[in-house]
């Protein structure tokens, strides 16, 4: 089989099986619409790896190739096709493996769900999205896959449609989203202005001489062209992603089903934005300008949304933030310029975020649906398996040392912190301190989940007991790369030319070859953290969690009480909900009743319309008058017609 | 290469006797009716195929052409012919009407005449798209105002006289200056064939009354803001088909016209004048996207979320020129016009497929209020997967027919100004909003009434022509080339007509 085909398998594998399980669900059953996704994205991953193998391992070629012609217009052609580079081929292994280890795990968590075919076919297509959109090779695939990834998600977010809650947040998101992808389509729309065509390699090569171009918007000031290409992509980044002020969809997006959270944000719908800016170093690294503004937004992200995580009592909600936070890390990264980092990061994330949401999913089974963490407690008893991949993913989330996420977190804040850029020591203080607060929410749940008192209700409390295998086997499968891979990568993702040339970063921005400067392997990497401040910072957080938590349990709410204000600010969320809600909603109905009622039928139907049928009656009823029937008046009339054209005779004669 | 077959006469006129067996057939014999309107637009549908196998791709020249001399004192002749602008169009007719009458099987009252009427309006349709000569042309355009005028009138609803008349009084209105303007251009060139008047050199006044004549004709076909408020009324009342028809094809012979008369009859002052067409196509698309919004009525939302799309067309074709002159390179002017007929063409799937699915829903609601609807999903299963689909077409979602022109007037439009596509890019939010905000109070939610408890998912037929167009909006979305492939000689052919001044020539 040549590699064409393979790629080809790989993304269509996937989507037949969305296909069949989708269009004939009730004839293949619910064992069979498993089945064929399972076997599907299977497919897919099996392929992926052995892509992963041949290139990384073996040295394979970078493949460019064209599929299909979209369409021609003009001396613009369209085309379909991949680029399967070190890059792409990363998340084509993280994006193929997550989703179908959340393929297996949904059988036994959607077990009585009435909606079960559907929802394998809506996981499948996702994936199939996904790797559409990684695989592109030029910016109208990436739109497709991107817009893809966004309708499924909003699927997917309201798959249980009779909840109300639930059909608003797919609305919601699909609408935020939409926003992003505004910004993204002018960006793509001044791509094709500029450069011609709308390939990735035709437009990385032309991006240096297009350095100094720039593009004037507004009368008489000149923007840098790269600068606006580049901020509007990251605008569309910014929905996908969840960076604030686009983020507000993320915490409602919890609506759907776990393994659907788990999916979306550890491996596939909020990184697309980070593996996009990735994807587009070669232009990112033209505009000083873009990195900056994605190194305060990222920074901005990463810590105020963490501090949200502090309050929340919905045990999916502090995961939701916990990984808008991490999202703010890994944009950090790209504007540091440390893309290989924020990759890197993407993909410890991957695993022990999907993790930390199928550890949840698993207590929220075993207490019939309970995702209040007030009403948790002491399951470590019933759940060891659970209690302890849980333990190993938080760990990995906080940055514990020795754990994938210590590698990557560490990575970012060393970055951060060598980066030249405007805004950069804004951004480290933000990720640094926000290190502690990772460790206090991470622990927080983790204590509130699994020790202290049992506070379910007794019926509930009787029948706990461990999850089937078909949710403990992923979570074991899970907790290794959550262990291992950033020990295993670090080395080579960051320091030895991982990417060669699907990256590119300029030389006097070149972070990571600093820090790769004084990096002598793993070993001496994990110890030097013990001299290091975000390892005590973290450690500092779980003692806090513990004295909060376990030791000292009325101490929160105490202090929600003494501080009321700064509480009720955080519970609200800063109220971005309300504010979006009363003046984007509102305001766009407002606008359309205005248009409508006051524009449409009063203005056009009442005042034109209806206006000029009164005008028509109005001189009929002065035509009428002339025809009077009196010989005076059309003598009268006769007169003056005469007179008219008497003047327009007489007039060729002056 | 070819047929001797007639194949455009056929294609206008098979429609036509068919509709005409049918009213003689009558009422009596409804089952024999139907299953013959079957045929006939089947067979129709057929000869659109063949014209399409026979078409040349590698020429902007009128194709398969017939002439024969009608009223020689004027000269004035029976000429048909087709181009890369025609053909797309005629090809959505005919399958659109395929689809109308299997939607149209259940009709009680006066069968006989309702289908009738769809197949004289069928072929009435080809004939405007396969004329070349002017008043033919003419012939064509006022004759098909008759049947949609009695579809509205004698199967439409309540208000539907109102309606009816509205609609009457905007379309004829607009056209008689279309005559007019006709009728001078035959002054000047002494010649009625389309072609010779593309040719004709004119002064720029005279082009830009000509040009303003025609825009009061198109304009409300289209319909332009603001000369659109007759559209939501028409369709309000229209039956399910006549909606269908109207949305699907009518509103395309206001672009057509653009394409066949104004742009390469009036060159400089399409040119001079398009600054007017494009901001009055951005009001289109964002007013009307707003007014769209807060509809009630879901018939009424549609017939706005038309207007709006059909901004992309007009959009598309008049930033062309401008953004030439501004930026020197003509890249943008094959892809708007090109994007914007695109734009007509999915929109006809689109548009139509939800004209039908409100038809589906009435035919057992008896409402079209947005308010009587609610969870819908939970018994109407798969209903609620194509209208999921139709839904995210409309909003302009990737791999869907929908995307593939606003994405493309978007690009062309950037080229002159990133202003204007921001403001066309508005539809990204706007459309998405009112579609799925609809989408999610009429078919999402807990099952909402008693209706909505006892409705009955959609039956053969009905999934027949629903699925139908949904494969038609896939197979565009994913692989648009054969339609550009049609239109491109013709499209390049007329983008070098528009920017050649015939001022003075």
């Amino acid at each position: 089989m040549d590699m064409k085909t393979i790629y080809l398998a790989i993304v269509l594998a996937p989507l037949a099986g969305a296909v069949i399980a989708g269009l004939s669900g009730r004839a293949i059953g619910r064992a069979g619409a498993h089945w064929v996704t399972i076997i599907g994205v299977g497919v897919s991953t099996v392929l992926s790896l052995y892509a992963y193998k041949r290139m990384m391992l073996d040295g394979g070629p970078v493949f460019n190739e064209t599929i299909y012609r979209w369409l021609s217009t003009g001396s613009l052609t369209l085309e379909v096709g991949f680029l399967v580079d070190p890059l792409s081929v990363t998340m084509m292994a993280v994006v193929s493996f997550v989703s179908w280890l959340i393929h297996i795990y949904t059988i036994g968590y959607m077990h009585d769900d009435p909606g079960y075919q559907r929802f394998f076919s809506f996981i499948s297509l996702f994936t199939f999205s996904m790797l559409m959109l990684v695989m592109a090779n030029n910016f109208l695939q990436l739109f497709f896959g991107w817009e893809g990834v966004g309708l499924v998600s909003y699927l997917l977010i309201g798959f249980w449609f009779k909840r109300e809650s639930a059909i608003f947040a797919g609305l919601k998101a699909f609408l935020v989203n939409r926003v992003g992808d505004f910004g993204f389509l002018i960006g793509i729309a001044a791509i094709l202005m500029y450069f011609g065509d709308l390939g990735y390699s035709s437009v990385f090569q032309q991006a240096p001489s297009m350095a100094g171009e720039t593009i004037s918007i507004l009368d008489g000031t000149e923007w840098s062209l790269m600068s606006f290409i580049c901020i509007c992509l990251f605008i569309g980044a910014m929905g996908k992603s969840a960076q604030v002020p686009l983020h507000v969809w993320l915490p409602d997006s919890m609506e759907g089903p776990t393994p659907i959270s788990a999916l979306i944000h550890a491996a596939t719908m909020v990184t697309a934005g980070i593996f996009m800016v990735a994807r587009m170093s070669p232009l990112y690294e033209l505009s000083e300008t873009a990195l900056s503004l994605m190194l305060v937004i990222g920074a901005v992200t990463a810590f105020f949304m963490g501090v949200l995580g502090l309050v929340q009592n919905d045990i999916k909600r502090v995961v939701a933030y916990s990984t808008l936070s991490q999202l703010g890390y890994m944009t950090v990264a790209l504007g540091a310029s440390a893309y290989a980092a924020a990759i890197f990061h993407l993909v410890t994330h991957a695993f022990f975020k999907a993790l930390l949401f199928l550890a949840a999913g698993s207590v929220i089974i075993a207490l019939h649906h309970e995702q209040d963490m007030r009403r948790m407690g002491g399951v470590y008893r019933y759940m060891p398996i659970t209690w302890f991949t849980c333990l190993i993913a938080s760990l990995a989330s906080i940055g514990f040392p020795g754990f994938a996420g210590f590698y990557s977190k560490d990575s970012i804040i060393e970055a951060v912190h060598h980066s030249q850029l405007w805004g950069a020591d804004f951004a480290y203080v933000a990720v640094l301190s926000c290190v502690l607060i990772t460790a206090l929410y991470s622990f927080r749940m983790f204590f509130m989940t699994f020790h202290g008192r049992e506070r379910m209700d007794t019926e509930t409390w009787k029948h706990l007991h461990e999850s089937p295998a078909v949710v403990t086997v992923p979570l074991a499968v899970l907790a290794v790369p959550s262990l291992v891979i950033g020990a295993m990568l670090v080395g080579p993702m960051l320091f030895e030319g991982y990417y060669q040339s699907a990256i590119y970063v300029a030389p006097q921005h070149d972070v990571l070859a600093q820090i790769g400067a004084g990096y002598h392997g793993v070993l001496g990497f994990t110890l030097h953290a013990f001299g290091s401040a975000p390892v005590y910072l973290a450690l500092a957080g779980v003692g806090l969690a513990w004295l909060g938590y376990i030791k000292y349990p009325d101490i929160p709410g105490k202090l929600a009480e003494r501080f009321s204000l700064p509480y009720t600010i955080l519970m609200r969320k800063y109220g971005f909900d309300e504010l979006y809600q009363w003046l984007f909603a509102g305001g766009a109905r407002g606008t359309g009743r205005l248009l409508w009622q006051v524009g449409d039928e009063q203005v056009i139907d009442g005042a034109l319309v209806n206006g000029t049928a009164a005008g028509v009656r109005w001189l009929s009823g002065l035509v009428r008058t002339l025809q009077s029937g009196y010989l005076y008046d059309y003598a009268f009339a006769m007169i003056i017609g005469l007179l008219l054209l008497l003047a327009l005779f007489l007039r060729q004669f002056f | 290469m070819g047929t001797s077959l007639p194949l455009l006469s056929l294609l206008v006129w098979v429609p036509v006797l068919g509709g005409v067996t049918l009213l003689w057939l009558g009422d009596a014999r409804a089952p024999a009716v139907r299953r013959l309107a079957l045929a006939v637009s089947i067979v129709t549908f057929a000869l659109s195929l063949v014209a399409y196998r026979e078409f040349q791709l590698d020429t902007y020249e009128m194709q398969l052409q017939e002439f024969s001399v009608w009223i020689p004192a004027f000269n004035i002749n029976y000429h048909l012919g087709i181009d890369g602008i025609a053909l797309p169009l005629i090809l959505l007719t005919t399958f659109m009407t395929v689809l109308v009458v299997i939607a149209g099987w259940d009709v009680e009252q006066r069968p006989s005449q309702y289908l009738a009427a769809f197949l004289i309006l069928e072929g009435l349709m080809n004939g405007v798209f396969a004329s070349v000569d002017a008043i033919l042309f003419y012939f064509f355009w006022e004759a098909m105002l008759i049947p949609m005028f009695l579809i509205i009138g004698v199967w439409g609803g309540p208000r539907r006289v109102y309606a009816t008349i509205k609609f009457f009084l905007y379309t004829f209105l607009g056209s008689v200056f279309m005559l007019v303007a006709l009728l001078y251009l035959y002054g000047q060139a002494g010649s009625f064939n389309i072609l010779d008047l593309h040719r004709l050199p004119l002064p720029l006044l005279a082009q830009e009354l000509i040009f303003v004549a025609f825009l009061l004709a198109f304009s409300v076909k289209v319909p332009m803001w603001p000369v659109h408020t007759w559209l939501p009324d028409a369709h309000v009342e229209a039956p399910t088909g006549g909606s269908v028809i109207l949305a699907a094809i009518l509103l395309k012979m206001g672009g057509y016209g653009f394409l066949r008369f104004s742009l390469p009859i009036a060159p400089d002052a399409s040119v001079a004048l398009a600054n007017l067409m494009i901001v009055l196509s951005l009001i289109a698309i964002a007013y009307i996207g707003f007014v769209a919004l807060v509809q009630l009525d879901m018939k009424k939302l549609i017939a706005y979320s038309s207007i709006s799309h059909m901004g992309f067309v007009t959009l598309g074709f008049f930033i062309g020129v401008p953004a030439l002159l501004a930026t020197g390179r003509p890249d943008a002017g094959v892809m708007g016009l090109e994007g914007g007929m695109m734009q007509m063409i999915s929109h006809g799937f689109i548009s139509g497929a939800l004209f039908l699915c409100v038809g589906v829903m009435y035919d057992r609601v008896h409402s079209r209020e947005i308010a009587d609807y609610g969870g819908v999903a939970n018994t109407m299963p798969k209903f609620a997967a194509l209208m999921m689909l139709f839904a995210m077409a409309n909003s302009g979602l990737p791999g869907t027919s929908g995307f593939v022109g606003e994405f493309l007037v978007i690009l062309a439009s950037f080229q002159l100004s990133p202003w204007i596509a921001f403001g066309a890019a508005t539809i990204l939010i706007l459309g998405a909003a009112y579609t799925l905000w609809m989408y999610k109070r009429v078919v999402f939610g807990d099952v909402a009434n008693d209706a909505v408890a006892a409705l009955q998912d959609v039956n053969a037929r009905e999934f027949v022509f629903l699925a139908l167009l949904a494969v038609a909006v896939l197979a565009f979305g994913l692989w648009p080339a054969p339609i550009f492939d049609v239109m491109h000689p013709t499209m390049e052919h007329l983008f070098e007509q528009v920017t050649i001044s015939k001022v003075g020539g």
